[in-house]
């Protein structure tokens, strides 16, 4: 794996308590020879939603420790910002719950953790199925979109991890290119001047 | 001596964690170690002794998500 000169992010996924979780991430710094760790601290065994609680405490233990931790979290602000007080440079919330292939479950939480965490990177973790949740993801403005089980699952994974490709790609290109406000009435898109008076 | 290897129970001869290693045939492999829920450096299994029913976790690399 050294040889493919790539990033590698090691998880504790599975980890169901913070010494779990917290003994994971020291397995993994040592077999990947790496600080960097998704902390995944599941609270619930059906949906995998993240322990809020346990999260933030393996997280500021392994801030501590000097872990880079990307946290897989829940679309919670007032969870965000204490991750980020006790020393996350990343934030990772989900779309859905873990492979369940539902998209954005609550843009409008999505939106604001952007809005309140404007130099945050923010990477949409789990729940997305198609491209076009990566897409909506990227065009409110997060950074990166991290997901697995959408081309592993998929017919043809190769053909959709392209298809992935090009949906963040566009996605990133319409949020940089400030999309229209939406509005509720009609708003004539040609000009009348020139138009005949019949 | 019974242990519990990654959830399992086993009946061992080795007495420390490196020794055990070499017992299950993992030795210079690529895997991280833990005994009773701690992890267990690679530098420090050659003095981590092994007692009746520890709970020993050896990890290799996997893909996921």
């Amino acid at each position: 794996m050294q040889t493919l000169s790539v990033h590698l992010l090691p998880n504790t996924a599975g980890c169901y308590s913070v010494k779990e979780a917290v003994t994971t991430a020291h397995m993994a710094r040592e077999l990947f020879d790496t600080p960097w760790i998704k902390l995944e601290v599941i609270g619930h065994s059906d949906t995998l939603q993240p322990d809020p609680f346990g999260l933030v405490e393996a997280a500021k233990i392994l801030c501590e420790e000097g872990f880079e931790v990307f946290p897989y979290t829940t679309e919670d602000l007032v969870l965000a910002e204490r991750l980020v007080e006790v020393g996350c440079r990343v934030l990772m919330p989900w779309g859905a719950p873990i492979g369940s292939g539902l998209g954005l479950n609550n843009p409008y939480g999505l939106r604001s953790l952007r809005h309140y965490f404007p130099d945050i990177p923010l990477v949409v973790d789990a729940g997305i199925g198609l491209p076009s949740h990566a897409a909506q993801a990227m065009e409110l403005g997060y950074d990166a979109i991290l997901l697995n089980t959408a081309v592993a699952k998929a017919g043809d994974p190769v053909q959709m991890a392209k298809a992935f490709a090009l949906a963040v790609e566009a996605g990133r290109s319409a949020y940089q290119a400030s999309p229209m406000e939406p509005r509720d009435m009609a708003s004539p898109s040609t000009p009348v001047i020139g138009k005949a008076w019949l | 001596m019974k242990i519990f290897y990654n959830g399992d129970p086993r009946e061992v001869q080795s007495t420390t964690l490196d020794s055990l290693l070499v017992e299950l045939g993992l030795e210079g492999q690529a895997v991280a170690t833990a005994v009773n829920g701690d992890f267990v450096p690679r530098s420090l299994r050659t003095q981590q002794c092994l007692n009746e029913e520890d709970r020993i976790e050896v990890v290799a690399p996997m893909q996921g998500g």
